[in-house]
Order: structure tokens, then sequence, then C-alpha cells
């Protein structure tokens, strides 16, 4: 099988995928990086959002052998360095921006590239970011109120 | 009290850290050494009798240790699966159920029926061998639609039920009905659907089996929302193992809306495939094996009457329901569009008269069962949308003819079983009201007709009945279980404490709330409190999670333990601190003699307890206490929703301007959740309004079997929502807590759909059915003009 490398939460890892290997596949049960999820077999959820080379991107539609070479940020790597919740994190904390919480790391690398590129989103512009990202408990009222504030966070 | 993490404080969620990152740890996360994958080989066809397999291919295929069908599970001795509440028909016959096995045997009924399983090194290989095993089928006629399967004539599906029929039920006094409905100065009628839908957890189901064959231990690692049930039932059912050979766990679920109460085949499966194949065996759904096998909810079609006299009054409501129940009996499905349905037509309205007729109805689609409101959401619609409609014929205000029927004595005895404890309906539809702006709304609908769109308002007052309910009533009414649950607080010689229950979370932040409680009783730190739950080797026994019941049942339970760990404590402090008990008091960390200096840390009490050097004469060492607590009615939460949309006339697409929700649920132990709660409801609800629709063609071929057609609710598609509580105190529990889980899916449909008829009042359309898509609603504006 090839051998795969890339840096995933700024350590370098490798592994043997074969060439159906999924990028999630390769961090949940290569790296036991549990925190990424499988919601659906169409790329609609997000649930498995994670970011590659420091773009947002479903895992489940993304060849682990596609990131030779990537750097791959997951939900795991988003804490602060003293193990604090990072501010998106924190904010969907204080918010109840979370039940079940299966969505939620996708949810928070979602945000994080949305704050990314507008630091200071409207509801409607945080409202259709999010069309990529299913939550089945929260009607997304505190979602978008979590991101708001850790816009708010931010500045 | 400690205000800030007390009764009524909104306290951050202390689950979170690990769910925001990436710590939570769900069914799929889990692994063993040796693990290996089932993969399961389902039916392609809605209906087709089995006539032969051949396994030969799959089991050369590389990595695959096993194939297994229906005749090695049967021949096993594993027992078919059951439904777990029994409803008789009106003429006294009990209602019949098919044999449904957890793999087919000779016969499949619905596109997904497993007809066997494949157990590889990876699941990979399981997929791809799942793919190798040739199953022989001869195709039967197919029905997917519950009215036409009553039709003389139409496919036989379950040789026990002759004409698809598996109950009859009625409820109520039919002449009397009868006689209001002949007598009335007004009738209004309606018929109509209430579409079926897919509940769509985000986690899909999972289940991994474990097998010690050195001590004949089976453990299951499943997502489910009661535990302790799915043990008892995989044990004294499905002939699994005696209970104390089977440890089952529930971790971290991602969401169960009532699709994970119910233990299905794959569970089954996998535990006897372990043992049988000597090797650790997990099973994960993919999101289109979840649209073909969890069960689905709804999907009722009801013609209604309701007769008023004179004066507005309403006088009788009578009701012709037929339930798709699908085409095997879940196991709660008998008591969904019964008990959970009829019993909660009064509505929130005196109605002296009621009748309800219900058909239930085999069909060659996934098995239908509770799915968030369960029953309720069905009668509300029914009961909303004839009281919008009576409004608008009768030419009336709807909140006006509302309030004129409200029943505002209580306790009320309503026709239909039911006794409603208490509420106060006028208070949430003037907080709805007043939060929506009703006032200003003729302005607004100005504005839009400005700019070419419709603009509509819809009401919705609904009731609702949780925390199900006291044991010997169910057991009465047909339940096989009974309906408390069951609590342990233990603190620990270093005063710190744990509380194990048998209620499930799966989103509810149990772990923060019932925290709370504790809190709140000693004034302790949150940190200091733990939640045990989900582990049948942990806590004793439990009844899960569904039906809101967690507040109402599994917190009274926490109460009643901490009753008796209060007192134990107070006993001890007495008698250390030579005072009487009635002078002690429990504040700030410490347990003093009220009036004194004299106090103990509140560890030092449970040090006093373990050490056992001190106690008064008598007592047992330890502080450690149970609780078993039978709820003594149900609980009746209830509210008003008022929904605003737009239509564009042109198009039919509907937008969701404004949605405000007043909702009474007794006492809130955490505003943060249980607004939460309401949002989610309010979103399932709209979604099933506006969006959601699970179909099957003619054949039996589900047509919305992933996200690419099967519509769920995005953020783009909703708006923020108003919502606010109204407490009237529930009477029935120590607490004063209603259930706060269900009511915004109960409760939003028939306020979005009002709304929409009342945009398009001006153009002629009288009438249209969930959901409301564009095509729908512009095809009914196209029809009527």
């Amino acid at each position: 099988m090839p051998k795969v490398s890339m840096t995933v939460n700024g350590k370098a890892v490798s592994g043997e995928v074969e060439g159906r290997t999924l990028l999630v596949e390769f961090l949940r049960e290569s790296l036991r990086l549990t925190g990424t999820h499988v919601g659906c077999d169409t790329s609609q959820c997000g649930a498995c959002v994670v970011h590659v080379n420091g773009e947002s991107v479903k895992s489940c539609t993304t060849f682990a052998a596609a990131c030779e070479g990537a750097e791959v940020t997951t939900i795991e790597g988003m804490a602060n360095a003293d193990g604090s919740l990072g501010t998106i994190q924190q904010a969907f904390q204080d918010n109840h921006g979370l039940q079940c919480g299966f969505c939620t790391p996708g949810m928070v690398m979602s945000a994080a590239d949305l704050l990314k590129q507008n630091p200071d989103p409207s509801e409607a512009e945080i409202r259709e970011w999010l069309e990529g990202n299913l939550c089945r408990c929260t009607g997304y009222h505190n979602i978008v109120r979590s991101i708001k504030a850790a816009a708010a966070a931010n500045a | 009290m400690p205000k800030d993490t007390g009764i009524g404080a909104a306290v951050p969620r202390t689950e979170d850290r690990r769910f925001t990152t990436g710590k939570g740890r769900y069914t799929d996360d889990f692994t063993v050494v040796g693990l290996h994958h089932a993969v399961f080989v389902r039916s392609p066809h809605a209906h087709a009798r089995v006539t032969g397999i051949d396994k030969s291919a799959a089991e050369a295929a590389p990595g695959v240790v096993a194939v297994y069908d229906g005749k090695q599970l049967v021949g096993d001795g594993v027992g078919n699966l059951i439904c777990g509440w029994a409803v008789s028909s009106k003429d006294g016959t009990p209602m019949k159920m098919g044999a449904w096995s957890a793999l087919a045997t000779d016969t499949v009924r619905y596109v997904g029926d497993a007809v066997a399983v494949v157990i590889a090194e990876t699941k990979a290989q399981a997929r791809d061998a799942a793919e190798m095993v040739e199953v022989e089928y001869e195709e039967l006629p197919v029905v997917v639609d519950a009215t036409d399967a009553l039709k003389p004539g139409a496919p036989q599906i379950h040789p026990e039920a002759e004409g698809n029929l598996i109950y009859d039920w009625e409820i109520g006094d039919a002449a009397a009905t009868d006689g209001a409905i002949a007598n009335a100065a007004k009738v209004v009628e309606i018929e109509l659907v209430n579409n079926r839908l897919a509940p769509n957890a985000m986690e899909p189901r999972a289940a991994m089996a474990v097998y010690d064959a050195g001590t004949d231990h089976l453990t299951l690692h499943t997502t489910s929302q009661n535990p302790h049930v799915a043990r008892l039932v995989l044990s004294a059912f499905y002939q699994i193992a005696p209970e104390h050979k089977l440890r089952v766990i529930a971790p971290d679920v991602g969401g169960g809306f009532g699709s994970k109460i119910y233990i299905y085949p794959e569970e089954i499966v996998c535990l006897w495939a372990a043992r049988k194949a000597g090797v650790p065996v997990k099973w994960t759904a993919d999101r289109t094996e979840a649209f073909i096998t969890d069960a689905h909810g709804r999907d009722h079609v009801s013609k209604a009457q309701l007769a008023f006299d004179s004066n507005n009054r309403i006088t009788g409501l009578k009701v012709n329901t037929v339930a798709n129940l699908g085409a095997y009996m879940s196991l709660f499905s008998s008591c969904v569009p019964t008990y959970l349905y009829a019993t909660l037509l009064s509505g929130q309205y005196v109605i002296p008269n009621i009748y309800c007729d219900v058909k239930a109805v085999y069909t060659n689609t996934v098995p239908v069962d509770a799915y968030r409101g369960a029953g309720r959401p069905e009668a509300c619609y029914l009961i909303e949308r004839l009281m919008e409609k009576a409004a608008k014929e009768l030419g009336v205000d709807p909140g006006e003819l509302r309030r004129q029927n409200f029943i505002t004595q209580f306790p009320y005895q309503t026709p239909v079983i039911m006794t409603y404890d208490i509420g106060d309906f006028s208070q949430t539809l003037d907080a709805a009201r007043a939060a929506a702006d009703v006032a200003g709304f003729a302005q607004r609908k100005a504005a839009s007709e400005a700019k070419g769109r419709k603009r509509g308002l819809g009401y919705s007052c609904y009731i609702e009945a949780c925390g199900i309910a006291p044991s010997a009533a169910v057991g009465s009414l047909g339940a096989g279980v009974g309906l408390w649950e069951s609590a342990e607080v233990r603190v620990n010689p270093v005063g710190s404490i744990e509380v194990l229950t048998g209620s499930h979370s799966h989103g509810q932040g149990h772990e923060t709330t019932f925290a709370q409680v504790v809190s709140d009783r000693f004034d302790l730190p949150m940190d200091n409190i733990k939640i045990v739950h989900g582990d049948t080797d942990s806590v004793q026994f439990g009844m899960g999670t569904y039906g809101s019941r967690s507040g109402a049942v599994g917190m009274s339970a926490i109460v009643k333990a901490l009753d008796k760990v209060e007192a134990k404590v107070k006993k001890i402090a007495a008698h250390v601190l030579e005072a009487s008990e009635a002078d002690i008091v429990i504040e700030g960390g410490a347990v003093k003699v009220q009036g004194t200096d004299k106090q103990m840390a509140w560890h030092e009490v449970g040090l006093a307890a373990y050490t056992a050097h001190n106690l008064p004469e008598g007592m047992e060492p330890g502080l450690k206490e149970g609780a078993f607590y039978d709820p003594t009615n149900f609980t009746f939460p209830a509210g008003c929703y008022i929904c605003e949309v737009e239509v564009d006339p042109d198009t039919g697409v509907v937008t969701v301007e404004n949605f405000t929700a007043a909702d009474d649920f007794g006492q809130v132990i955490n505003p943060l959740i249980v607004e939460g709660q309401v949002h989610g409801g309010i979103a399932q609800g709209i979604g099933q309004a506006m969006l959601e629709h699970a179909v099957y063609d003619e054949s039996g071929q589900p047509l919305s079997g992933s996200y690419m057609d099967y519509t769920m609710p995005r953020a783009d598609d909703l708006p923020s929502f108003k919502v606010s509580t109204h407490e009237t105190f529930c009477p029935g529990n120590p607490l004063g807590i209603k259930g706060c889980g269900e009511a915004g899916a109960i409760g939003s449909p028939p306020a979005l759909v009002n709304a929409v008829l009342d945009a398009l009042s001006g153009m002629g359309v009288k009438h249209l059915d969930m959901p409301l898509t564009p095509r729908r609603v512009w095809e009914a504006i196209n029809a009527a003009n």
C-alpha cells in the first residue's frame, strides 16, 4: 500500500493507505483522531470538516493520498496551547451552540474558516456560509449567536 | 442557594468541553483489538419472497470470517422483534403483530430489510463481500400507502394481519359526538395528511459487540436512548444473553429524537455474530442506511369534523385517522397513533364530546415509530388546523376564537382519558401576541403587498403530554413496561457527589441540569458533582430518555434520593454537633446548627459517614441513597406559537419572517438549555411543515434516501426565533417541571401552515398539505386561480 505523510495539528504523521482511503478514515482510524465525524455519505452534512492548508474541506470526500505533504488541522488542534478553549470553542459553550455535539467539530472548523475570510459576518452571511453544515439539535439559532460572539471576541 | 449554578441559572454546559474539543466518545469512536466489521446485505425489493441465498463467493473473499443468514439466526434461537405496547381493536381483539426476524428468512417486506450479514477484517472488505452475496428474490405485489393497503385486494403483507389491518381502535363517545355534530350551528371539516419524516439524528446508528468467551459475557456499545431497556429486551425477548451476562453501554450519543429508543435488527445481529464468529463486531450505518432502516415518524391521513354552537363554542370533535406503521411493528409503534395521539385531541379547549377512530396499517415501507413528539404533533396539527379554519369560516379572530374556548378551570378532565393538572393558556397567547407584534401585522402585510409578496400570520396553541407516566396507568392501557425512573446519589468520603441516573443524555445536557439540582440542594460547586448515565454496569436500572421525561421523571427520582441523603446528613451532623436535627441547615458548603457557630464542613459529614467512628446509634455507615420515582400523572406543557411568513406568489417560495414561541414548561432548571430545546424543536417542526418528506414510489422504492433528496432544514432556511417561558408549576412532581424537549416540534407545524394559508387566503387557496414546498404552494395558487 502507498505511504502518505502529512502534518496534522502541527505533528508530522505518516501511514499506509489504500488508494480509496478517505482523509476522514485516515484521521479517525489510523491516527485515532475521532473528533472528526461522518454524518452522511453525500458530502452534505459537514460533520467531517477539517482544514487542509488553511482552507475548510470535507474530509469525507478528500482522499488521504491527495493530502501528501499537506498541513491538516482538525478539531483536536483548535484549543489554545495551554489547553483552554479557543475563541470559537468558548463561544459555542457560552452561547449553548451545541447539544448532542456530533456536528460541533465541523461547525467549529467551518466557522473558523468563515471568520478568517470575513471577520465580522452578518447573521445572513453566517447562515449562508453554514449551508454545508447540518445540525439537527439547535435549529442553528445558537450556532449563529456563537459565531457572532466569536467574531466580537476577536475584534 | 448558589445563584450562579442553582435551579433557574443559565449555566453553560459542563459537557461542552469535550464536545468542542473533539473529545466526545460516540459509539463509532470505540475500538478493540481484533475488531471486525459487519455490513448488511439488504433487500432491494419492497416485497419479495427469498428463494435462495448463495454465500460462497462472499465467504471466499479476502478478510471475510463469516456470512450469516436468517435461517442460521432463527436456528440459533434468536427471537423475533416485538412491539411492547398491546393495543386492542374496538371489538376487543388483540393487535395483529406479524413476525419480524432480525434477518429475513423467507420474505422481505421493505427496501432495506436485512437478509444476511458479512463479517470481515475491514469495513471495505465487508462491503466488497456483501456485494458478492447472491440473493434470489421472487417479487411480490407492493403497497406503500396506508389507505391503499386497506382496500380489498391489496397485497397481503403479513399472514397474521388480514387486509393489512393491525388494529381498528377507538376512543370517546361516538353517539354523543355524532349528536353534537347533528345539532351544531356550524361544522368545520378538514381532511389532511401528516407527512412521513425521517428522524435524522446527525450521528448514524452504530453497534459494537464484544464477546468474552472466558466469562461468557457480552458487551454492547450502542447508540441508544435507553440502554437498560435495550438490555432487557435483548435478553428477555431476543434470547441474546441473560441480563447479568450482557452489558449495554450507550456512550455519547449524537441525537436521538426517538429513533434510538428502539432495539433494531443490527444490534441483535452484531451481538449474535460476535459470539458465533468469535470476533468483536462493529457496524456503523451510513446515511443512506439510516434513511432505509431508522424508524420513520408520522404518516397519518385524517378526516375530522369540529362542531360549534351559535356562540362559537365547540361542542364536538370527530376524527378518523389511518396510520401507516410500515412493514413491521416497531417497539412502541402501536401506542403512537392511539394513546399518544387521540388522548390529546382536546387541545387547549373545552370540547364536551370527542370521538376518534384509528386504523393502524401495514405497508411495504420502513417501520414507523415515535419521532420527536410522537402522536402529539399529529393531534396538535389536526386541532390547530381546524381552529384556524373555523376562525376563517366563522369570520372571527383566530386568537380570540381560541381564547373563547380555552380550558380555564383545573384540574380538567377531557373526554379522552387525560386530566390536565394546570395551565394558563391565555397567558401564553397574550405573551406570544405581544412578542410577535400582532398589532403591527397589518402594516407589515401592506409593505409585503407593495413589493408583490403575500404575508400571513398563523397561530398554534398546543398542549402535549410529557413525563409518561404512572406505571399502573400505562400498564392498564397496554404498556409492557413501567415508566418510572431511578436514581442513586453517592456522597463520597471526600464530599464529592456522584449521581447515577437511568435517564440518558444524547444532547439534552443532563450532566449540567441534573448537577444544578444537586448544587442547589447542597450549595456545592458544580465541579464537585458528576452525573453518571448510559451504562448498565454503573446504573442499576432506568427507563431512559424519550417523551420529554428526563426532567419530570428522571430529576424527580434524583430529588427523592437527595431527600434521603439530606435526612441522613442532618442526622449525622446533629449527632456529631450535639444539636437537634430540626436545627441543622446546609449552606455555603457547610452543615450548620442554625443560630450558632457550630458547623461541619460538607466533606467532614461525608468522612464521618464512612469512618463510622461516631454515628448515631443503629445508623448504617456510608452515605448513598437510591430512589425510584413513579409519576403521579402526565405533565402538560402548553403554549402559543405564532409564525409570520412571506410568500412569493410567482414562485411559491415561502420565507419564515418571524417565529415566536411562548411556552409554559413549569419550573425551568436551566433557561439556556430550555431555550435550546425549543429552538431545535421549532426547526424540526418547520422542517416538517416546509421541507421534509420521506417519499416512496409505487414500487416501494424510497425516493428520499440521502441528503441530496431529503430536505433537511439548513441555517439559511430558518430565522432566529423569539422564545420565552411563562410558568405554571406542575403540581404532580417535586420540582414542578413539565418537560420541554418536544414542544417545539409539536407546536410549530400548524403555525407555519396556518400562516401560509392566511397569506394565500385572498388568492382562493383553502387547503395545503405539508411539506409546503415551492412546487406545492405554486400549484395550489395556480389551481385556485
